[in-house]
């Protein structure tokens, strides 16, 4: 699965893991507007930022071609209006749409990859994202598995019964198993709740410890906002 | 002696309209353990999600001492702590030790304190190198005892188990069944397993239609309702 990958990359101990949550993000927040508001001259600016994607990559110890393709995930999507831009006589825009995307998706996935979800979310905190968004993307994240599993196994029992064949009758007994799946996460939710509520929970979470920010995290910010920053005005200046 | 738990004339009924308990008189004594036994369905489980309020019915329960209500709600939940069946629902924060520490930090303890009581309570049920483990990658058996740290941590009074042998493979339902004898908190437990229920408990009560039909000694009452496989067994062999 896909977050089992990144969950295992994100335990790393390279310097871009050890950088406190808030650095990181403050970090791609900066790299994302430097990306989205960059136009002119964007080619030789996309492959700076490449550059730089990949040598904080290659610095984390993380798989370079793994990542590459994993931010691909994102190409589906951008490729489609990507084409609708070119059909209409864009074919900057539709290029420009292709590379901003990927990059931005990059730099995404280089912040999740180093840095576990905990932490992630503490960092997230700190920048006053809702407290019940954040809530919600860490039950997502821990039921995923147990959800997947479900599904597994709901469809290895299918299987064993004849499978789900094409057509109208396969289409229906696929409908009636994501039902029974929705059935059951929503039992599973209740008994989560329960849970919660049994060991004292009032709707809201307590944290264990509030990382603190060191000089180091704040080096790593001024250099990872900092060199997009100053590859855009270059090339502003240059151009 | 004064019960740790003391309930008296318990009725409950779901929405439905299905009648789960029936009148139910049940007390347990510090240090005792009790399996609650009964056919699926007999009201055992609704018994006890009674006893921290998570279900309110028709009667008195009473935890330590305090009448169960919504007033003391926050006192009873750390005086009593319950362990699902399924531990998956119970393990939802992302490290081993943000989850035991779950249970501490909402009775006010602070970050320090709980991180004290959750490492003590991994030590106690043997889980001392998982702290930074992410529960999903634990095994069954790991899952129920880190599940069932997260509830010693809140130095509870009274342990109630429920199934907790369903998923564990029998070396780790022994390993189990050592812990809680090492535990020495009064623990209710709702078992199928009767042999886990004969090594565990000093005493049984069997459950039917929402009642509380037989009570005494654990073999005494396994054997009057047939509940042993191997009895049930020679009886429809004859």
């Amino acid at each position: 699965m896909q977050h089992v990958v990144l969950e295992r990359w994100s335990r790393g101990s390279s310097f871009l893991h050890r950088r406190d949550a808030r650095a990181k993000i403050l970090a791609l927040l900066v790299f994302l507007t430097v990306v989205a508001v960059s136009s002119r001259a964007f080619q030789p600016l996309a492959l700076v930022f490449l550059a730089m994607l990949l040598a904080a990559a290659i610095s984390a110890h993380l798989p370079v071609m793994g990542v590459l393709r994993r931010a691909a995930v994102v190409l589906p999507f951008s490729l489609t209006f990507a084409g609708i831009s070119w059909l209409s006589g864009d074919p900057r825009r539709a290029a420009l749409l292709v590379e901003k995307s990927y990059l931005s998706a990059l730099a995404a996935l280089l912040l999740v990859a180093t840095t576990p979800l905990p932490q992630l979310l503490r960092g997230l905190d700190w920048l006053g994202v809702p407290g019940f968004l954040l809530m919600v993307a860490q039950f997502l994240y821990r039921y995923l598995f147990v959800i997947t599993e479900q599904a597994h196994r709901m469809r290895l029992a299918g299987l064993c019964r004849g499978g789900f064949k094409r057509g109208g009758r396969g289409f229906r007994a696929a409908a009636g198993a994501l039902g029974v799946l929705f059935a059951r996460s929503y039992e599973r939710a209740e008994s989560i709740h329960r849970a919660m509520v049994s060991r004292g929970f009032q709707g809201h979470f307590r944290l264990l410890s509030t990382p603190r920010f060191r000089l180091a995290d704040a080096a790593f910010l001024c250099l990872a906002a900092g060199l997009p920053v100053a590859a855009l005005l270059s090339v502003r200046i240059w151009s | 002696m004064r019960p740790v738990v003391q309930v008296r004339d318990l009725h409950f009924q779901y929405e439905d309209g299905t009648v789960a308990l029936a009148g139910v008189d049940f007390d347990l004594d510090p240090g005792e353990t009790v399996a609650l036994l009964g056919a699926n369905g007999s009201g055992k489980t609704t018994f006890v999600l009674h006893l921290n309020g998570l279900l309110e019915g028709r009667g008195t329960v009473e935890v330590c001492g305090l009448p169960v209500k919504k007033e003391t709600l926050t006192q009873i939940r750390q005086k009593i702590g319950i362990v699902f069946q399924d531990p998956d629902d119970q393990l939802f924060m992302p490290s081993v030790l943000e989850d035991v520490a779950f249970g501490a930090l909402n009775l006010g303890l602070s970050p320090e304190q709980a991180t004290a009581r959750a490492r003590t309570a991994l030590a106690q049920v043997g889980m001392v190198d998982s702290y930074e483990k992410a529960p999903y990658h634990l095994s069954a058996g790991q899952k129920k005892r880190v599940a069932i740290a997260g509830v010693l941590a809140m130095q509870p009074d009274v342990l109630v188990l429920d199934e907790p042998t369903t998923f564990l493979d029998p070396p780790g339902q022994r390993a189990l069944t050592a812990l809680l004898r090492s535990l020495p908190q009064s623990k209710l437990v709702v078992t199928h397993d009767v042999e886990f229920a004969r090594s565990l408990a000093t005493r049984a009560v069997f459950f039917d239609k929402g009642r509380i039909i037989g009570n005494g000694p654990a073999d005494r009452i396994i054997e009057q309702f047939n509940w042993d496989q191997k009895h049930a067994t020679q009886v429809s062999g004859r």
